[in-house]
């Protein structure tokens, strides 16, 4: 016995339309177990019955299912955005098979069970298409993190009239390098200070590719007229520095940020007095 | 051909480019800027590439090969106003100016010619 799938397809539409209160209230149920009892949490309500109504106009082909695809993909970027897993997320959509095919075992026709194999593969692409938009949008969010994290972490601070400094903080990459040093030159020019400071305190290791990056800043800045120290080389990392056998040829560098900010001050000129009398500290009580 | 003006300034002679340079007219610079420094007995030469968007290794070997020939002619040279890019640009090239000293705009590097000639003066056996 054959059923032709068109007839199966009807029978399924019919079914969908008979007992629409009923599969929407069983889809609701199954979505909730399935997702672990916290469909609503964080705002993130499905809108069953927008989507439900949605698949139906899709069913009958009047908009090709454009409306559908809208209403998944602002599901899936919800969810995405508060914190759900992607199986939490594809497993609402899957509900709605099992919803359906308790119907469909009530109803008994060959054409149901025929319909419901074309349905099921329907609702599988829907699945997957909601899975698919919710791993886009979590890469959108991976990657606005990363370029604020690389905002955030490279800023250019002025020590003294004519002198900046980058403390740089946490691993240096070719991406990091290059914004810190488009940051550094720009601030050079602005603000027409001819000495910088590379702080490295923060940097938890230095090789060779490391160092490169850092002597392309020193480079550059020297090619616009401004001379870099580096300073914050702790005594582990200047061991690495020497057994790595990287030079630093004629660039100053220095142990600690104070030292480095005394080399360029003399640098620029600034005379230092020595204090007559040690300072004591004399704290008066008022009235 | 475009040619780039020479001015003079004191006792220093300033070049401000603010054209896209052609081979010829980068030849023709190095002529005049020469003929200048002997005619006016310049201590010093300010090229001002605040303008410049783009350096290759042409215009790079040209300012050092000025640089070379004005230090013959005992006068220093020095570049000013590269923007960033162009020194990130040169710096990722690999190429350097060799020889030739940089500051961050002209009012510097006039200080840093006068700078380097009370050096001079300081040292100068009597």
């Amino acid at each position: 016995m054959t059923v032709p799938v068109d007839a199966g397809r009807r029978r399924i539409e019919e079914l969908l339309e008979e007992h629409e209160e009923q599969i929407l209230g069983r889809w609701f149920e199954i979505a909730g177990t399935m997702s672990g009892g916290h469909v609503d949490r964080g705002g993130a309500a499905v809108p069953f019955g927008e989507i439900y109504r949605a698949l139906r106009r899709s069913l009958t082909g009047s908009e090709g299912g454009s409306d559908l695809r809208g209403l998944l993909a602002e599901l899936s970027r919800s969810r995405a955005r508060h914190g759900f897993t992607p199986s939490e997320t594809a497993s609402v959509v899957f509900g709605l098979k099992e919803a359906v095919y308790e119907i469909v075992e009530a109803d008994g026709t060959p054409e149901a069970l025929r319909g419901f194999i074309w349905f099921s593969r329907l609702v599988d692409e829907h699945g997957l298409f909601t899975f698919e938009t919710y791993a886009a949008a979590r890469e959108r969010i991976i990657a606005d993190q990363a370029e604020q994290l690389l905002e955030l972490s490279t800023p250019v601070v002025k020590l003294w009239e004519g002198i900046v400094a980058v403390p740089l903080v946490g691993t240096l990459d070719s991406a990091r390098t290059q914004v810190v040093m488009e940051k550094l030159l720009q601030t050079l020019v602005e603000t027409g200070s001819e000495h910088a400071v590379i702080d490295i305190t923060g940097v938890p290791a230095v090789d060779t590719q490391v160092a490169q990056h850092l002597l392309k800043t020193v480079m550059a800045a020297r090619l616009m007229g401004a001379e870099c120290v580096i300073s914050g080389i702790r005594p582990q990392i200047a061991h690495t520095i020497v057994t790595l056998g990287i030079e630093f040829g004629d660039i100053v560098t220095k142990a600690s940020l104070a030292d480095a900010l005394v080399h360029a001050l003399r640098q620029s000129g600034v005379e230092f007095a020595e204090a007559r009398s040690p300072r004591i500290a004399v704290r008066t009580e008022a009235g | 051909m475009d040619r780039v003006p020479v001015l003079k300034l004191g006792d220093i002679l300033i070049v401000s480019i603010q054209i896209d340079l052609q081979d010829q007219s980068v030849l023709a610079l190095q002529e005049d800027l020469a003929d200048k420094v002997v005619q006016t007995g310049a201590r010093g030469v300010i090229i001002d590439i605040t303008a410049v968007e783009i350096i290759d290794s042409f215009i790079g070997r040209m300012l050092s090969t000025i640089a070379s020939i004005t230090r013959l002619l005992d006068a220093e040279t020095v570049v000013v106003g590269m923007r960033p890019a162009v020194a990130i640009t040169l710096v990722e090239l690999g190429l350097s100016l060799g020889g030739v000293r940089t500051a961050l705009n002209l009012e510097k590097g006039v200080a840093l010619l006068n700078h380097l000639d009370g050096a001079r003066l300081a040292v100068a056996p009597r």
